[in-house]
């Protein structure tokens, strides 16, 4: 017996020694990745962690073009931020199809989604992850960060400028989350990472963080075109105020259209002007599209390499006959084309009269009998890998394409909207010439000028859709103006049914990912799901 | 600390070990004893059995024709003789000859166990432990050591991945007791354990280990023999020991194994012929244009009888009193896939002297090993399925290097895109050669005190240091990486020019005390260790350029290398307590660090303990006729895990983007710092094992076997969960959540049915149950939460085909319910709308069967007739599933009639289904879920034992094996042992024929 507890202690006292003498050799660090001490020691640290911001928009991770995501639980190609928004807010609509077989991809178009479907989980945890890394810059950013760190003066007058940017990007996050979701977790600045989870807001919470967000940060921001390419000025802050305001009846149940009018008046007043030719829009090297586009996720075919954003949106429609040469791509996907609807909105499908009219017909049935058939539907060239004196981009798998989030275009049919809905005539007046504005570019001329008369709201809709068809606004577009959902518009394989069927209201909105729900407690699922 | 320790102990032994060295006297020798050694039932002479001389250091190893001779001091009396597999037996020397008859000791396993940080004798084990020796080991050509033992234990499931040389396996104790961290065993060699991964250029590291110098395995499979292991050993221990010196006059065995493997298993597509008739029924004129009029069978070409040659020389004996065995093998194997190559050359050394009247012990062993290979192009394995038969090898045009593709003269590189490669032309066209070095040292310094016989200090220093290197050249004619790169000045560049290299040095301390004493007043054996452990694992993984064949850069990596690296440090304490030889009593308890948990979790403390009861010992058994042993056995331990984790996210890092993932602002580009994600709280896996176990023998061994019952409950799952939206920097990462749980019976039966002087025959069967279920997997309860689907399938983006669910057996598959016409036939496209919302999406998804079996056997039969043997090794599975992959991706009409514009050749599974390969849902229809179960004869061997040869000097075997004999299943792919459950381009297994023979000198 005394020896067993000789033995027990004589352990004891072992483990004890051991500890001591063990703990610090455990502690062990990596040899290329750093901790937050090291990367914000130096302003040029703070700026490479300040453009991950922006670069979350762009690459699928840290990796080009993959192999190191961000996102987790779908493929890495398919996860970046436009890719997925893009697919929520194209092909649940007229303007999109696609023929691949992706896990939950033809659940958008059939309009039978559920809080399973990988892509909307993906998209949501892309949305929360890119305000996660705002939140913890702002964090980083704090005064006493600043000075802690011995960074003053002109350097830390510059990282100051990052803090109203960071906050525009939280801001757009939470308004994508905000339209798709509706009722989401919450969460900013002021929460450490790690001792908190997140409640869940309501959307007029939500739409009154947003809006107080963007005016606080309105004045911060650089003038209009007074930021470096690719990042955010008061105009892209306006923009998406007005945007915000346009929607705000489906977000909170009480129209702002006269803020919608004063924003986007602010942004067109701003010195923006449209470039001359529609089909140099979205090309290689539109970069140089600056009068026009107000603000950008920048691609490049070498240094900004992944499979999603323009890549797949210049890639994904070519396919059948069409040569993937003249767009610039080393082989087309075979899976993007349009319903029937798109290119009846158009004069003819040449682009004879409306030069925005750019749909691939040869081979292409415009009819679709089967979704997962290239050649049904007519493929549509908007994207083209192409600069204008008809080089090809810098690699022909990866595109330099930038893709604008705010153009003018969308600005100017912003306020002809909301004119419409409830301006003054002076207002509508204004909304006419900025919509002859679109459509003297569109036709070369005069030839396609609308009158006062002309002016509705159903033109107005299909104006954008003839304007901005393809830059990620349809199924908002379409939810304003109680079209989404229902029987009383109708598109081919609406519902999953050939000719198109009505769809339960719940469907305007998206599901919270049962992923979030099992995780977070706080949540309630949106009803119907 | 430890780290400082090991340099100047090392020294001291050395020093020490000179010092012994000098002075160890050799003692006066008077006489000769001479003597033969054979089988007490066969009277076969039995070669390289040890006589040593009681009391004396004098020994010697019998011959090949069984005789010894041996100097011993003149008081000396009696000898003593082992031999392996054989009971110890000792004899009163005589005038004259001697003859020894030794018996097969009463069962196949050895006498005494290793248990880890020490020994064991077989009848004192109080934990589930199964030890098999060399003599029983699966013969033929083996290339990697786990296929020793393939079949042969209860609870040990080993899958090879595939029929490439060299190719490892997956080894499963007990089903594995983790979701998302490592399910592998750890594996100890000499003590040593060792890192589980793998090397660039030789992915399977137990690939690095000559088999044939490997004399033991031991399978600790329940806690209480594992704990001792504690941090690692959640999924059971495996050790290797090998063979050592001997004392006595040199013993050379030298072994020669040839072999021809053959591809005797295709998957089963449409030949040229039907496929011309499918295209013209089904595709219009586009597709009918398209057809040739070749034959081409594409898994002819690819695949070719591989021959192969292994052979071994050791030599064991000692050099004056050190005890020494040295071996050489050298293996040269040719893959059933064209190019496919591995040459191995392997030595090991292994000293083991005593001193001071074996005072002192000192084990030494090193394993060096180059290993050339040569990996085939496993993609054309796939490409051989799908490519067009009616279309030519060659082309006859000098493009391509010669070989058919499909053509586009629109495209840049004038080829199709994403039309598939020609099979023998990618794999021709690229060379991936890799050389790896590794060695394996460690040395065991045994010391018993002379002051206190009763306590011994063991140390055990080792270091396993590899260095893996390959280049991959691809010529720029190859159309698979045609024009893959376009410079700035818009030239293009083809061909790949890539090397990889990486460096791996672990150490490892261990020093322990143990402490035995027969207290004779209370019948009781005492017997008490405690020591500590320190292991380093590095690696330093160099980081290359993506360069084409002539070298331009494509793109070039961030730094030139990493080094990761964890530690391990853990203080250990095992008594065992054995009363009256009839009540035995394990406990254990292990303290673990580990570098990859923060400083507050870092330390799991791993209890075990264990009862036995030898109820033959009990005076109503003692004389008993029919039962020799019976034992029961109860066992309880908790173990840990921390294997398959990131080493460093316990806080959150920031990853700096690559050059080709910056982002632009103005006219400058950046790379980002990106904060990666982290989970602070990350603890130990803990895993709690019950074993209840009855050993039993019969009739003096001849009928032996155990029966275990065991459950075992896995605890702070490490198990990758989703994050609550903006809570960390990664959506999903690996916490302590959830709950699993294993339960299973095992049996093992050994039966010698018959057994006289010319006639043995041994059979050993083993069966196993195991049930698997996940009880709890996320924080909180959503009903509408399936779990976390994972295992990605071809086909579609990023499809997925398995689940982890709350209530249900790991690994479950998540499918569709496909819907059957009235003729069994299934509806294309029609599947069941199980939640009855009227639309088939996600939800409509259920878990189906799962990729484990229910149950798993093992049988071995082994027929000694006069000089002649015969055996075989059989293995079945009960109730796994495998997913056809092969099936799903390739065997539908859109896959033939690519709508791109080319045909594929698909399987023949397309004229049963007749999917039309539209939509996604068809790749997750339960239709392609597959009952697997199988029966597999893995080995039939056969051998003759020629006796003297080359003037008596020499014993001569020869043997022949066929290895993967027969595989009976109802499975319709190429195999039904897929590891991972998922059947797509899998290496074939091929069908091996193998001669050897054996001569010991």
């Amino acid at each position: 017996m005394k020896r067993k507890i000789f033995i027990k202690l004589s352990n004891i006292a072992l483990l004890t020694i051991f500890l001591a003498s063990c703990s610090k050799q455990l502690d062990l660090l990596p040899l290329n990745d750093i901790t937050s001490e090291q990367v914000y020691r130096t302003p040029e640290g703070y700026k490479q962690a300040f453009a991950k911001l922006y670069g979350a928009f762009a690459t699928t991770g840290n990796q080009g073009p993959a192999g190191n995501g961000d996102i987790q639980g779908l493929d890495e190609g398919t996860a970046d931020f436009l890719r997925l928004y893009w697919k929520a807010q194209e092909l649940s609509t007229d303007e999109a199809v696609v023929a691949w077989g992706d896990p939950g991809i033809q659940d958008f178009h059939n309009m039978n989604w559920s809080s399973n479907n990988p892509m909307l989980t993906g998209l949501y945890y892309r949305s929360f992850y890119q305000i996660t890394l705002c939140n913890d810059f702002l964090r980083q950013t704090t005064d006493a960060n600043l000075s802690a760190r011995g960074i003053a003066g002109n350097d830390a007058e510059t990282i100051r400028k990052y803090k109203p940017e960071a906050r525009f990007l939280r801001a757009y996050q939470y308004w994508v989350l905000l339209d798709l979701f509706g009722n989401i977790p919450f969460a900013t600045d002021e929460q450490a990472l790690g001792t908190f989870v997140p409640k869940q807001a309501t959307r007029t919470e939500l739409f009154s963080f947003i809006e107080t967000e963007l005016k606080a940060i309105e004045a911060e921001l650089p003038n209009a075109k007074g930021n470096e390419y690719g990042r955010a000025d008061k105009a892209a802050a306006q923009s998406l105020l007005a945007r915000l305001y346009l929607n705000a009846s489906v977000y909170t149940g009480t129209a702002r259209n006269a803020d919608a009018i004063i924003y986007s008046k602010k942004v067109i007043d701003a010195g923006y002007s449209l470039i001359p030719q529609y089909s140099n829009l979205m090309r290689a090297d539109n970069n140089v599209n600056t009068a026009e586009f107000i603000l950008t996720i920048n691609y490049d075919g070498l240094k900004t390499q992944n499979w999603g954003g323009t890549t797949f949106l210049t890639h994904a429609p070519v396919g059948g006959d069409m040569n993937a040469l003249s767009f610039g791509v080393d082989g087309g996907w075979f899976g993007l084309r349009t319903t029937k609807n798109i290119p009846a909105l158009f004069p003819d499908i040449n682009g004879t009269a409306d030069k925005r009219s750019q749909f691939f017909t040869q081979g292409q049935n415009l009819e679709i009998n089967d979704l997962t058939n290239f050649k049904d539907g007519y493929a549509i060239t908007k994207f083209k890998n192409i600069r204008r004196d008809n080089s090809v981009g810098s690699n022909l798998t990866w595109v330099d394409i930038d893709f604008p989030i705010f153009r003018l275009s969308e600005q100017y049919l912003i306020y002809a909207e909301a004119a419409v809905r409830s301006g003054s005539q002076a207002e509508k007046t204004n909304a006419v010439n900025y919509i002859n504005l679109i459509r003297q570019r569109a036709y070369g001329g005069n030839s396609g000028n609308i009158s006062i008369a002309d002016l509705n709201a159903d033109f107005v809709l299909d104006e954008r859709a003839r304007e901005l068809y393809w830059e990620g606004h349809r199924r908002t577009d379409l939810i304003r103006y109680g079209k989404f959902t229902g029987a009383s518009y109708l598109w081919p394989w609406k519902g999953g049914v050939r000719g198109g069927t009505g769809v339960a209201a719940f469907r305007n909105l998206y599901p919270l990912p049962s992923a979030d729900v099992s995780s977070n407690s706080n949540l309630k699922q949106n009803s119907g799901y | 600390m430890h780290v400082k320790i090991q340099q100047p102990l090392v020294k001291l032994l050395m020093v020490f070990l000179l010092q012994c060295l000098l002075v160890y006297s050799v003692e006066a020798q008077t006489k000769t004893v001479t003597g033969k050694v054979t089988d007490a039932t066969t009277g076969l002479p039995l070669s390289g059995a040890t006589i040593s001389a009681k009391g004396a250091s004098a020994s010697t190893i019998s011959s090949a024709n069984g005789s010894f001779s041996l100097n011993i001091p003149s008081g000396v009396s009696q000898l003593s003789v082992s031999f392996s597999g054989y009971s110890d037996q000792e004899v009163a020397i005589t005038n004259g000859q001697l003859n020894i008859q030794l018996s097969v000791s009463a069962s196949t396993l050895g006498d005494v166990v290793v248990i880890g940080y020490g020994t064991s004798r077989r009848k004192d084990l109080t934990g589930s432990i199964s030890s098999i020796g060399s003599k029983d080991f699966v013969k033929g050509a083996l290339t990697t050591p786990e296929q020793l033992i393939q079949g042969k234990i209860a609870g040990v499931q080993i899958t090879s991945n595939g029929g490439a040389p060299g190719a490892g396996s997956t080894i499963r104790i007990r089903g594995g007791a983790s979701l998302n961290a490592s399910n592998d065993p750890l594996i100890v060699i000499d003590g040593m354990p060792l890192d589980n991964a793998g090397i660039s250029g030789q992915a399977n590291a137990l690939a690095l280990i000559n088999p044939n110098d490997i004399e033991n395995f031991t399978v600790l499979k329940d806690a209480s023999a594992t704990a001792i292991y504690g941090s690692r050993a959640s999924n059971g221990v495996i050790m290797i020991t090998t063979k050592k010196g001997a004392k006595g006059r040199p013993q050379v065995s030298f072994s020669s194994l040839q072999s021809v493997a053959n591809p005797y298993n295709k998957v089963d597509v449409l030949k040229a012929d039907e496929l011309t008739k499918f295209v013209n029924e089904n595709g219009g004129q586009n597709f009918k244009s398209l057809l040739g009029a070749e034959t081409t069978d594409w898994q002819k070409q690819i695949y070719q009888n591989a021959f192969s040659t292994d052979n071994n020389i050791s030599v064991r004996g000692s050099f004056k009193n050190l005890p020494y065995r040295v071996s050489l093998g050298y293996l040269n194997q040719d893959g059933i896939l064209k190019t496919g190559n591995l040459q191995r050359t392997s030595a090991s050394i292994n000293l083991n002297p005593s001193f001071f009247d074996n005072h002192l012990k000192l084990d030494f062993n090193l394993k060096s090993t180059l290993s050339n290979s040569v990996f085939a192009n496993e993609g054309a394995i796939g490409s051989a399925v799908n490519f067009d038969p009616t279309k030519p090898v060659y082309s006859n045009k000098s493009e391509f290097g010669g070989y058919w593709e499909w053509l586009d003269p629109n495209s840049i590189t004038g080829l199709k895109t994403l039309a598939p490669k020609n099979p023998l032309g990618i794999l021709m066209q690229r060379n991936d050669e890799s050389k790896v070095v590794r060695h394996i040292a460690n040395l065991v310094v045994d010391y018993k005190f002379h002051f206190l016989p009763d306590l011994r200090a063991v140390v055990n220093v080792g270091a396993d240091l590899a260095n893996g290197e390959g280049t991959i050249v691809v010529p720029e004619a190859a159309a698979a990486t045609f024009k893959r790169f376009k410079d700035p000045s818009n030239v293009f560049h083809s061909g790949i020019n890539n090397e990889y290299r990486q460096n791996r040095q672990n150490t490892y301390l261990n020093a322990y005390l143990n402490y035995t004493k027969d207290i004779k007043a209370l019948k009781t054996r005492l017997d008490v260790t405690a020591g500590y452990e320190y292991q380093d694992y590095l690696t330093t993984s160099y980081n290359f350029a993506d360069r084409t064949f002539n070298e331009t850069i494509v793109n070039e990596p961030n730094f030139a290398f990493d080094k990761p690296q964890y530690r391990l440090a853990s203080a250990l304490g095992r008594m065992n307590l054995n009363i009256a030889n009839k009540y035995l009593v394990t406990a254990a308890l292990r303290q673990d660090g580990s570098s990859k948990f923060n400083s507050g979790n870092r330390f799991g403390l791993f209890p075990s303990a264990a009862l036995a009861w030898k109820i033959n010992e009990e005076s109503f058994l003692k004389d008993s006729k029919v039962v020799s042993d019976l034992k029961l056995r109860f066992g309880y331990g908790v173990t840990g895990q921390q294997d398959g984790i990131g080493f460093y996210d316990y806080i959150s890092y920031y990853n700096l983007s690559s050059l080709t993932a910056q982002y632009q602002f103005g006219n400058s580009f950046y790379q980002m710092f990106r904060p990666g994600g982290y989970y602070f709280n990350r603890r130990w896996e803990q895993t709690e094992t019950r074993n209840l176990a009855l050993d039993f023998g019969l009739f003096n061994g001849r009928v032996s076997g155990t029966v275990e019952l065991y459950r075992r409950i896995t605890k702070d799952l490490l198990n990758e969960i989703n994050q609550p939206a903006g809570t960390n920097f990664s959506n999903r990462i690996i916490a302590n959540v959830g709950t699993m749980e294993n339960r299973g019976v095992e049996l093992t039966l050994n039966v010698t049915p018959i057994k006289n002087k010319n006639v043995v025959w041994d059979l050993s069967f083993n069966a196993t149950f195991n049930q698997n279920e996940i009880t709890k997997l996320t924080i909180s309860d959503d009903p509408s939460y399936p779990g976390a689907r994972f295992a990605g399938i071809s086909g579609g983006t990023g499809n997925t085909i398995m689940i982890h669910s709350v209530g249900y057996n790991r690994g479950a598959f998540y499918v569709y319910k496909q819907v059957y016409d009235q003729a069994g036939k299934p509806i294309d496209n029609l599947f069941a709308d199980l939640n009855r919302d009227g639309v088939i999406n996600e939800k409509d998804l259920y878990q189906y069967r799962g990729v484990d079996p229910r149950m798993f056997f093992g049988m071995s039969s082994n027929l000694s007739v006069g000089k002649w043997n015969a055996g075989f090794v059989a293995r079945a599975n009960i109730g796994n599933y495998v997913y056809n992959n092969v099936a799903s991706s390739t065997g539908t009409v859109r896959n033939i009639l690519n709508p791109i514009g080319y045909i594929n050749n698909g399987s023949r599974e397309v004229l049963r289904s007749g999917f039309s390969g539209n939509g996604a849902n068809y790749f997750l229809s339960d239709y392609y879920v597959q009952n697997a179960s199988f029966l597999r004869v893995d080995n039939l061997n056969v051998g003759y034992n020629v006796g003297q040869v080359l003037r008596n000097k020499a014993n001569l075997r020869l043997s022949a094996n066929i290895q993967n004999a027969l595989v009976v299943t109802k499975y319709n792919g190429l195999d039904p042992e897929i590891g991972g459950g998922i059947d797509n381009n899998f290496y074939p297994r091929p069908r091996t024929f193998v001669l050897g023979l054996n001569l010991d000198f």
